[in-house]
């Protein structure tokens, strides 16, 4: 499952938590129901997985919607922070920081 | 599936809405068997009311040693319930609560593999189930910690009796916890973040 990611064109894999903004505030005549759905849920960003909930959708259709959307330019994707071989440790620091606050 | 149109849509409530600043998020993956109180304890340290994503699975992905599968079905749907802990205003943590099972983390992509780590959710009346789960993560190269779930009826043993019986080196963080409670479950998490920390220090493991 592949979506088109940055605005240079750039493929990058739909993960459970990139995260999704529309990029139009209110849904174009030509969109389906799914899509102004979806659109309508990401005014503020959201992560895939929020999407699929609520939309009621299986993650592998949020692919297609996805997909879609990204090459229609009514969203913007948010690539998540996946673990490397040496990761970040500012990023972990941050983490632990914000769970001492919870 | 039915799709049942845009009107009918509820939303995030207002206040768990993301702020437009958040511009990436990470997961963690808490993994155990079934029953083991994987959906509480990400419910215990959620901001939001945990959510459900679902994939479905087709017969042959079925197999006959869970209580998913059903002879006379031809699809199953898979269900993860997940969480999430807003840490700055720029960053998200998800945490994802799911089966032990191996063939269902191939229904969602990159669900261990983009993961920081794991937390394996263990019930010491079911130990057994733990090791595939552990020996799947390490095959993965998944950092994981180990918490023992102390289900009010389970048996009680020290931690080190754990560790031996669960065949874990010494590196690897062993703690109990009380899935139910939001600091327990949150000193978890800690534990998991030094330990990805110190891994980070030593780069030990890629």
């Amino acid at each position: 499952m592949y979506v088109v990611a940055g605005p240079d064109g750039e493929r990058a894999e739909l993960d459970l938590v990139t995260l999704i903004v529309a990029r139009v505030a209110d849904p174009p005549p030509s969109a389906s129901p799914e899509q102004a759905a979806l659109l309508r849920l990401c005014a503020a960003p959201l992560s895939v997985a929020e999407l699929s909930a609520y939309l009621h959708l299986p993650f592998s259709a949020m692919g297609v919607l996805l997909t879609e959307l990204l090459t229609a330019e009514l969203v913007q994707a948010r690539a998540p922070i996946v673990r490397q071989s040496r990761t970040d440790r500012s990023l972990l620091e941050a983490v632990m920081n914000g769970l001492q606050r919870l | 599936m039915d799709f049942k149109g845009s009107d009918t849509i509820p939303g995030p409530r207002a206040e768990d809405q993301l702020p437009h600043t958040a511009q990436s998020a990470a997961k963690i993956v808490i993994v155990g068997g079934f029953g083991v109180g994987k959906t509480t304890m990400v419910g215990s340290v959620s901001e939001i009311t945990p959510l459900t994503t679902e994939e479905t699975m087709t017969q042959a992905g079925i197999g006959v040693d869970d209580n998913f599968g059903s002879a006379s079905k031809t699809a199953t749907t898979v269900a993860m319930d997940f969480g999430r802990i807003s840490i700055t205003e720029q960053l998200v943590l998800y945490l994802f609560g799911t089966p032990g099972q191996q063939r269902f983390w191939f229904l969602w992509n990159g669900l261990f593999e983009g993961a920081l780590g794991a937390v394996v959710l263990v019930d010491t009346r079911r130990l057994e189930v733990s090791f595939d789960v552990m020996g799947r993560l390490e095959e993965r190269g998944v950092p994981f910690v180990v918490a023992v779930n102390a289900f009010p009826d389970a048996p009680r043993y020290a931690i080190e009796e754990l560790r031996t019986a669960l065949d874990l080196t010494p590196d690897i963080p062993i703690m109990e916890c009380d899935a139910r409670r939001r600091a327990s479950s949150r000193d978890v998490l800690m534990t998991l973040m030094r330990f990805l920390h110190s891994l980070a220090m030593t780069g030990s493991r890629t």
